[in-house]
């Protein structure tokens, strides 16, 4: 049994940021399906573990007219289960469908998976694409930062000791983009992803607009793929079109290899997916021609 | 909260007071302190399903949640699904042995749990929907064909 942790339990945020301001040591804990597993590892090996399970201030589904507001200890079923956000933000529904299997799903959080800074995690690249924002908290005030300012490194993030994720807000998207999300991997149920491709543009006037295109298990981080979206902005996505953006790729992600997968595979991979994403937007272009 | 403070919780509906380590595994309280050792522990580290438990009524992965959070909650094991004084087996658990579905056994725990947890859900679910709820639960014996067989099987008993 575990006696080398101590235990936290606040009541409050603000008894929880206290804690924190006094001393920034305790981790905070939330759905535990990370943090547990790195106690068994002996990754963590002892300290106080700061128990957020209990606040209910970070809680909630928010939906604003203008964007979507969820609180950071949202869990993936939470996001699943609720129809009118998971018709507003697909990209994070479809993400938030094929994290881990449904027990982990279930307790899981957003704000967790957040903090915990996988390059590999499912839920980066849709929020990215989805222009997200994350809320930082302390005694010092509230903050809000974008989620590619947030993300630093592998397993780092602009969090500072004192601060805790409170909220995430995600931006309404056109409600008629095309929007497309794929986590490749050893299998298709639980499993943890080798590369990930969340992307979404809008049409107009025959052309797409808005694009957004954002990738994971590529980089240190998740990241938005910024020259390919600048090379079909616009576009009616003729052939050399897809094929600038492709190319474009090869500057923007630098696979590795893992004990999960090459860096030659997830080339091929993160090519493939991005063809896929054309794909849907010649559909979309073209029933737009048509109607 | 620190290791001298029990924590209360119930366990396939006995009131339970563990005088534990907070960030204790729930597997561990309720294999060793618990003595109820049909939860299995596979991986250990979330990716096996042999630990699930329901919490409050929440497929749950035992070897991932500290006891602390179970402070006031309600969890059901395998041992509770189907009481031994009740002589009678849950419909999963029945389908399971009916259609063949248990092999060496050692996932069968957290597939009933699992698929006991869907079938509270959904009373009719897909083939689909079944293969979804499971995905989360390894076996490396059946091949997985007969245990979702069961679980449609148990979904049209009365």
């Amino acid at each position: 049994m575990r006696s080398t942790f101590g235990w936290f339990r606040p009541r409050t945020l603000d008894e929880s940021l206290a804690r924190l301001a006094e001393d920034p040591a305790p981790v905070p804990i939330a759905g535990g399906t990370n943090l547990m597993v790195q106690m068994t590892e002996g990754v963590l090996r002892d300290g106080e573990l700061l128990d957020l399970s209990g606040l209910e201030e970070m809680r909630g589904i928010e939906l604003a007219a203008d964007e979507t507001r969820l609180g950071a200890l949202t869990t993936y079923t939470d996001v699943v289960s609720h129809g009118p956000l998971a018709g507003r933000h697909r990209l994070l529904a479809a993400a938030a469908a094929v994290s881990g299997g449904w027990a982990i799903r279930n307790r899981g959080t957003l704000g967790g998976n957040l903090a915990n800074g996988s390059p590999t995690a499912d839920t980066p690249p849709a929020l990215l694409a989805s222009d997200a924002r994350v809320e930082l908290a302390s005694l010092r005030g509230r903050r809000w930062v974008g989620l590619g300012d947030f993300q630093t490194g592998p397993r780092r993030t602009l969090r500072a000791a004192d601060e805790l994720i409170t909220r995430i807000a995600v931006p309404v998207p056109p409600a008629r983009a095309v929007c497309f999300y794929r986590k490749v991997g050893t299998r298709r149920g639980q499993v943890i992803g080798k590369v990930c491709l969340a992307a979404r543009a809008e049409i107009a006037d025959g052309r797409l607009a808005g694009v957004r295109i954002a990738l994971g298990g590529v980089a240190p981080t998740a990241v938005r793929a910024r020259q390919a979206e600048s090379c079909l902005e616009g576009k009616e996505l003729g052939r050399s079109d897809g094929i600038d953006a492709l190319d474009a790729l090869l500057d923007e992600i630098a696979p590795v290899d893992d004990a999960r997968s090459t860096a030659s595979y997830r080339w091929r991979v993160a090519r493939a997916l991005l063809e896929q994403f054309l794909e849907s937007c010649r559909s979309a272009l073209e029933k737009s021609s048509g109607s | 909260m620190t290791a001298a403070t029990p924590i209360e919780l119930t366990v396939n509906g006995v009131p339970r007071r563990v005088g534990i380590p907070p960030a204790s595994r729930l597997v561990d309280v309720l294999r060793d302190a618990l003595g109820l050792t049909g939860t299995k522990e596979g991986c250990g580290e979330g990716a096996c399903g042999a630990c699930s438990v329901l919490i409050d009524g929440v497929l749950s992965l035992s070897c991932l949640v500290p006891v602390a959070q179970c402070h006031g909650a309600s969890i059901v094991t395998i041992e509770g699904l189907a009481p031994a004084e009740l002589r009678r087996l849950a419909p999963v658990q029945r389908a399971l042995l009916e259609a063949g579905g248990v092999q060496c056994g050692f996932c069968t725990p957290g597939v009933v749990l699992a698929a006991h947890a869907l079938l509270q859900a959904r009373s009719r679910p897909t083939l689909e929907e079944i293969r979804r709820a499971l995905a989360g639960n390894l076996c490396r014996c059946t091949g997985y064909t007969a245990i979702c067989e069961a679980v449609a099987r148990a979904a049209t008993e009365p």
